[in-house]
């Protein structure tokens, strides 16, 4: 061990707060009034109008129907981060299961092309993938939303690592336990990859909740509106004849923040642990 | 229970590596055999045939009264102990035991029962709610072996079950398993490549040697009658002296020095000479002092005589010298054919076992 001087304690105060500066204008910002905001600029710090900005934001009725509330967004950005994250990790270990322990002709060119879409961002297949879901009626649905961002090479890849790195034995003691594919997968893998579910859960749960571009596209009904256009669509629909409602902008970026932390927050002893230990 | 019968069982992997060939080998209800070579020898992939992880290429492997060669692992009634424990680490220590059963439909009372059985007769009771993790290494090795007891198996196959333990507690878990195999009496079929745990752990040795068996007998047949050269120098610790020396006139003479009679006809020979059976005399082989092994209880003395390396056990108490002189007790002469490295003549005087 190194001892700790005070410039590494600089460093990492300085880093510290380049961070946080932000994330503590838009707590403080919310509290205040829209007006305030518009002459006043930032601020560091609580106002009085807190409680209601974010009482309004998350009841209010908005948009053009005049029943999407921020609740009903958040919900829908939940079912979004949610499913995506699950979705992908069944999807993943399951495609990863077949490729280390089923012996099939080119199983290492399939595992390549799968990693090699790694390369390809969704903004490139973005209209071919609008275009089925749009053939199989699937636009404005938690379905579309959901089923298109599945296929996941990051997932497929840190699954196979995992995989490669349990010991042939175990298979074997298995086998001869009696223990088919299935159950040797439900009964043994599973709860192996427990920790690694949970790293890829956060990791996945962060990207599906920040999902913007595809339910923008995918959904023209406000039921599906996520958090993410509530944010933008609060400078545009929702604003009044003179003042874009600032503080109600802040209160929703605030609240859109929430969920990845708590993620985070409950998930970190396992994400840490699902990167790092080798425990088998 | 029942015994296993490998005949002519050969292996041979897709790039066209023999591995294992010509195998034949009959082992009878009850016995432990264990089969013994250095590294890539194919004593694994013999015993992993047997177990159904490995496709068997040739031959037919019995257990029992079933030709096994097409049955999965689980149907052959077998039980395998690994050498890393192969413990499932999520499961706890009874969990790891009853999960063979449970996959079998064996109904509740009856997997308590024998898991109770199984951890009473390897002290596992304190630790059935552990996980393997939380075990020594002993320990895991234990229920990796309750694992296989449980099972009532016809067979029990080892391989190389101890090499992960330290030296210390490897004795005294060999010392466990010959008991606990007595006991149940079930056949076993163990893979090392110690050969002071072949020698003894074995009811009768396999020593393999290039995917083929090189001898089979008991311990003390192979070790006082070795088959070969290369059965010579791996069994036995230290190793036998293997000297090239020449017949003459029905004498075999070591550097020119007559060790003692051999009915052969006169030409060139290697000479087999245990260290044991070696020792120093007023006259007799010359040899010079090169280093000594201390073992405490006696001492390994290597030396050289003319151009060759000879080791011989000496009393730790008696005098060495820079100069000594060697002779060998009579009737330990181990001739070998020196091109081929096969046995030559009778075997030597094996002792009989004392119960």
């Amino acid at each position: 061990m190194w001892k700790i001087k005070p410039f590494d304690h600089l460093i990492l105060i300085l880093g510290t707060a380049f961070l946080l500066t932000p994330v503590v204008l838009a707590i403080m910002s919310s509290t205040h009034s829209a007006v305030a905001i518009h002459t006043g600029g930032l601020f560091l710090t609580p106002g009085t109008e807190g409680p209601a900005t974010y009482a309004k934001v998350l009841t209010r009725r908005g948009g053009f129907t005049g029943d999407v509330t921020g609740l009903s967004m958040m919900m829908n950005s939940l079912i979004l981060g949610v499913g995506f994250a699950v979705g992908k990790i069944v999807l993943s270990m399951m495609a990863a299961y077949a490729l280390v322990y089923f012996r099939f002709r080119f199983a290492t060119a399939i595992f390549w092309a799968i990693f090699a879409t790694l390369l390809l961002p969704l903004e490139v297949r973005i209209m071919p993938s609008y275009q089925v879901m749009s053939d199989l009626h699937l636009l404005n649905t938690y379905t579309g939303l959901i089923v298109p961002l599945l296929a996941s090479a990051t997932g497929t890849f840190y699954f196979r690592q995992f995989f490669k790195s349990v010991p042939d034995e175990l298979l074997e003691a298995a086998r001869i336990d009696g223990a088919g594919p299935v159950k040797f997968f439900l009964d043994i893998l599973v709860p192996l990859s427990r920790t690694m579910m949970a790293a890829i859960f956060i990791i996945m749960f962060v990207y599906g909740w920040n999902q913007y571009l595809w339910p923008i596209l995918m959904t023209t009904d406000e039921h599906f509106f996520t958090l993410m256009r509530g944010i933008k669509s609060i400078l545009q629909v929702w604003v009044g004849s003179q003042i874009p409602d600032y503080n109600e902008a802040f209160a929703l970026a605030v609240l859109a923040m929430v969920p990845p932390v708590l993620v985070v927050i409950v998930f970190q002893r396992m994400f840490i642990k699902g990167l790092t230990e080798s425990d088998k | 229970m029942a015994g296993i019968t490998l005949s002519a069982v050969g292996k041979t992997y897709a790039g066209g590596v023999e591995a294992v060939s010509d195998v034949s080998l009959t082992i009878a209800d009850g016995e432990f055999i264990v089969l013994v070579g250095p590294s890539g020898c194919g004593k694994s992939t013999l015993l992993r045939m047997v177990a159904g992880l490995e496709e068997i290429t040739e031959g037919e492997v019995t257990i029992g009264t079933r030709v096994v060669n097409r049955l999965e692992p689980s149907e052959r009634d077998i039980a395998m102990v690994f050498q890393n424990y192969a413990l499932y680490p999520h499961m706890s220590v009874r969990e790891n035991m009853a999960y063979g059963l449970k996959n079998r439909g064996t109904p509740r009372a009856e997997i308590e029962a024998r898991v109770a059985e199984a951890a009473r007769m390897l002290e596992l009771g304190p630790y059935l709610d552990r996980k393997p993790r939380a075990l020594s290494g002993g320990q895991r090795q234990r229920v990796a072996m309750g694992r296989a007891i449980v099972r009532q198996p016809a067979a029990f196959l080892f391989d190389e079950p101890l090499s992960n333990l330290d030296a210390k507690l490897r004795v005294s878990m060999r010392g466990e398993i010959r008991k606990l195999q007595r006991r149940l009496g079930t056949t076993s079929l163990y893979v090392t490549h110690d050969q002071l745990e072949a020698m003894t752990l074995a009811d009768r040795l396999v020593v393999l040697n290039g995917g083929r068996i090189e001898q089979v007998g008991t311990p003390l047949e192979v070790y006082h009658a070795p088959a070969s050269t290369f059965v010579a120098s791996f069994i036995g610790a230290p190793a036998m002296n293997l000297m090239d020396a020449q017949v003459a006139g029905g004498r075999v003479l070591l550097e020119g020095v007559d060790m003692g009679p051999a009915a052969l006809p006169d030409g060139a020979v290697t000479l087999g000479l245990r260290a044991e059976d070696l020792s120093a005399a007023p006259v007799g082989l010359p040899v010079t002092l090169d280093y000594v092994e201390e073992l405490g209880a006696s001492r390994i003395v290597h030396a050289m005589a003319e151009g060759q390396r000879i080791a011989f056990a000496h009393p730790p108490e008696a005098p060495l010298a820079e100069h000594m002189a060697l002779r060998v007790a009579p009737g330990r002469l181990h001739l070998f054919d020196t091109l081929t490295g096969k046995r030559i003549g009778r075997a030597a005087r094996v002792p009989e076992v004392v119960a």
